[in-house]
C-alpha cells in the first residue's frame, strides 16, 4: 500500500524520502498522475493519445534496432533492409513493427485530431495545447516523410523526388532551395545520408520535446471531455472536481485495455497483412531506385494522400503548393476560425454538425483519390472535394457566432 | 547597504550582450547552412557526356545520364516534326518564352536539327520522368503522340512542350549540347563551351 501513502504524502519509504529530498518525484508523480484530476466521462475517442505516446515508444525502440543493421549508403541501402528482413534474426519483425507503426501513427493521430474537432478540444483555454498538437503532426510528417527514403527503393526515390520539388515552386529562391535541401542536383547518396541524421536523430528529439510541451499545456489548463464544460467550476469541499477522477489509478487501467486492444490489432496487422494491401509498404518500393525511371504510378504513403490529392487537383505548380500549405496552415488557426461559445458537438448547431460531416468525408475522398492515377474525372472530383475541404474552415468561421445550440448541462452526463 | 541598481546601465549591458550574441550565432550558423550546398564531388559529377546516335533508329529514344538526370535523345520522323505546328493553340508556351533552353532551342522544335530532340527528361511540375508515348491515341483518344508524365498527369508534344491545363508550368528543359558529328552529339557543351 505504498501509493496510498505516497497520494497521502504521509510516511514514505525511505528510499523515496531520500530522492524526494534531492528530486521532486513524489510532487511530480502526483501532480501529473496520481492527483492529475481528468473528467470521468472519458469515452473511446480518448484512448488515442495515449496510443500515440505508445506507438511513439514503439517507433522509437524498434528504429534504434533498425540503424543497427540499415546502411544508409546509396549503395547498400536497400540491400541492407533486405538483410534486415532475411538474414537479422526477427530483423522482419522490427522492421515490420516500424514501417506498420508509421501507419499506425498516423491512424491513432487523425482520431485524436478528430476528437479534439468534435469536441472542441482546441477551443480556449486549449488553444496552446491543440497548436503544439499540430507542431508533433508537422513534425511527425517530416519525420514519416525522410524515414520512407531511407530503403532506397523505387518509391523512396521518386516520392522524395516530388515532395523536394515542391520547395522548387516558390519564386527566385525555390530552385536553389531544392538544391540546398538535396545537397545535390538530384536525389542522391548526399541526400539519403542527410535524411537518415534528421530522421533518426534530430526529428526524434523535436517530437519528443514537443510531446513533452503538449503535455505540459495540457495538465495546466486540464482535459477538455466530449461534453465540453468545465469540471473546474464543480468542485467539492477539498477542491477537487467533483466530475474529476485521478488519471492514476482510472485512466491508466483504462489506457492500458486500450492499449492491450490496439496491441492485438497492431499484431495481427504486422503479422497477417505487414504491407496494408501496397497501402503501408507500396509494391515500387521493393524494387531498388533508379534515378533514370519513374515508376508508372506514383503515390505517397495512405497518410499523405488527402494533402497530395489537393496538390494534384490545383493545375498550377505554386498555386498548387500553396493550396496544399493551406490545407494544414487552417487547422492551426481553427481556435480562432471557430467562434462558438459552446465546445461539444453534442450541444451545437446542426451547422456545424453537417459542416464536420462534409469536412470528414472530403477528407476521406481526397484522401482515396490521392492513391489513384489522375484522370480528368477523378481530378474534377479532386478539385470539388478540396473545394468542400477549404470551404469547412470558412463556414465555421461564418455559421459558428451564429449556431443555435443546446443548453450545457451544469455536470458531465455519461 | 545594497548600492541602488543602475537601470540604464543594466539595461545596456544585456542589450549588448544581446547583441553580441546574435551576432555569433549568425556567424556559428554559416557552416551549418553552408554545409548543405551540394559538395565539391557532387559538382564535379557534372562532366558533359558524349553519344553516339549512329544506332538510333527512326522514332527511337535513347536515355543517357547527365548530372544525375535523364537526358533523353529522340530521333523524331518527319512527319512527327511536321506536326508540331498543328498543336500550337493547345499548348501554354509554344514560344517557350517561359521555358529553360539555350538560345539556339528557342524554336518550335526545341532543338539545333528538327530531326533530334534532346532534353532534360525531368518534369517541370514535379521532377518526375515523363514517359515517351509517340503514337496517337496512347494516352487518350486526342493524344497526338508527346511525352506523358503518369505522377500528375502533364502531357508534352514531341518538341516537349507542355499543354494548357496540365500541373506543369513549363516546357522540358533542353540542356545545353553541341554536335561533334553528324552522329555524335555532346550534352553539356554549347558551341561556346561548357554550360
Amino acid at each position: 500500500m505504498s501509493e496510498q501513502k505516497n497520494l497521502d504524502g504521509a510516511s514514505n519509504g525511505r528510499l523515496l524520502a531520500w530522492i524526494d529530498e534531492r528530486f521532486p518525484l513524489t510532487q511530480v508523480w502526483n501532480e501529473h498522475v496520481a492527483q492529475y484530476y481528468a473528467p470521468k466521462n472519458f469515452n473511446f475517442f480518448y484512448f488515442f493519445g495515449a496510443l500515440a505516446l505508445l506507438v511513439l515508444v514503439n517507433q522509437l525502440v524498434t528504429g534504434i534496432w533498425l540503424t543497427m543493421s540499415y546502411k544508409p549508403d546509396a549503395q547498400e541501402a536497400f540491400n541492407s533492409v533486405e538483410y534486415i528482413m532475411r538474414d537479422v534474426d526477427w530483423g522482419w519483425l522490427i522492421r515490420y513493427m516500424h514501417s506498420t507503426g508509421a501507419s499506425a501513427f498516423f491512424v491513432v493521430i487523425y482520431f485524436h485530431m478528430f476528437r479534439g474537432i468534435m469536441y472542441g478540444s482546441y477551443q480556449k483555454p486549449r488553444e496552446l495545447v491543440w497548436i503544439i498538437g499540430m507542431l508533433i503532426f508537422l513534425v511527425l510528417m517530416a519525420e514519416a516523410f525522410m524515414g520512407y527514403l531511407l530503403p532506397w527503393g523505387q518509391m523512396s526515390y521518386w516520392g522524395a523526388q516530388v515532395i523536394i520539388s515542391l520547395f522548387g515552386a516558390i519564386p527566385f529562391i525555390g530552385e536553389a532551395m531544392a538544391t540546398w535541401i538535396r545537397g545535390d542536383f538530384v536525389i542522391s547518396d548526399v541526400t539519403l545520408n542527410r535524411f537518415f541524421a534528421l530522421h533518426v536523430i534530430a526529428l526524434p528529439l523535436v517530437l519528443v520535446l514537443l510531446v513533452y510541451l503538449h503535455i505540459v499545456a495540457l495538465h495546466k489548463v486540464g482535459s477538455n471531455n466530449p461534453d465540453g464544460i468545465d469540471i473546474k467550476k464543480n468542485k467539492n469541499e477539498q477542491g477537487l472536481p467533483k466530475d474529476g477522477i485521478p488519471f492514476h489509478p482510472y485512466y491508466s487501467v483504462k489506457d492500458m485495455f486500450g492499449a492491450s486492444v490496439f496491441m492485438f490489432l497492431f499484431a495481427v496487422v504486422i503479422f497477417f497483412w505487414p504491407e496494408g494491401g501496397g497501402f503501408f509498404l507500396e509494391a515500387p518500393n521493393f524494387e531498388p531506385a533508379d534515378p533514370m525511371k519513374t515508376p508508372e504510378h506514383i503515390a505517397p504513403v495512405w497518410y499523405f494522400t488527402p494533402f497530395y490529392a489537393i496538390l494534384r487537383a490545383v493545375p498550377d505548380k505554386l498555386l498548387g503548393v500553396i493550396a496544399m500549405g493551406m490545407a494544414i496552415m487552417f487547422l492551426f488557426v481553427l481556435p480562432w476560425l471557430d467562434r462558438c461559445k459552446v465546445r461539444s458537438i453534442r450541444y451545437r448547431g446542426w451547422q456545424f454538425k453537417a459542416n464536420l460531416s462534409l469536412f470528414v468525408v472530403s477528407f476521406l475522398v481526397l484522401g482515396y483519390l490521392g492513391t489513384q492515377a489522375p484522370t480528368p474525372f477523378l481530378t474534377l472530383l479532386a478539385q470539388i472535394f478540396t473545394f468542400t475541404y477549404f470551404a469547412f474552415f470558412v463556414i465555421l468561421w461564418l455559421t459558428s457566432p451564429m449556431e443555435k445550440t443546446k443548453p450545457l448541462p451544469e455536470r458531465v452526463t455519461g | 547597504m545594497t548600492e541602488p541598481v543602475n537601470q540604464k546601465r543594466r539595461n545596456f549591458l544585456v542589450a549588448a550582450t544581446g547583441v553580441v550574441g546574435a551576432v555569433g550565432a549568425t556567424f556559428v550558423a554559416v557552416p551549418f547552412v553552408a554545409s548543405w550546398k551540394p559538395s565539391e564531388k557532387a559538382q564535379a559529377a557534372g562532366a558533359p557526356v558524349d553519344v553516339d546516335l549512329s544506332a538510333l533508329a527512326e522514332g527511337q529514344m535513347l536515355t543517357v545520364e547527365w548530372r544525375g538526370k535523364p537526358v533523353w535523345v529522340v530521333r523524331r520522323p518527319q512527319a512527327s516534326v511536321d506536326a508540331l505546328t498543328g498543336v500550337r493553340d493547345k499548348l501554354r508556351d509554344p514560344d517557350s518564352a517561359e521555358s529553360l533552353q539555350p538560345d539556339f532551342a528557342k524554336n518550335e522544335y526545341r532543338s539545333l536539327k528538327p530531326e533530334y530532340l534532346v532534353m532534360v527528361g525531368v518534369c517541370t511540375h514535379l521532377g518526375c520522368a515523363p514517359l515517351y508515348k509517340p503514337n496517337a491515341g496512347a494516352i487518350s483518344a486526342d493524344w497526338q503522340g508527346g511525352f506523358f508524365c503518369p505522377c500528375h498527369g502533364s502531357r508534352f508534344d514531341m518538341a516537349g512542350r507542355v499543354y494548357k491545363a496540365v500541373p506543369a508550368p513549363t516546357n522540358l528543359e533542353v540542356p545545353p549540347y553541341r554536335f561533334l558529328s553528324d552522329t555524335m552529339v555532346r550534352i553539356g557543351e554549347n558551341e561556346q563551351g561548357v554550360a
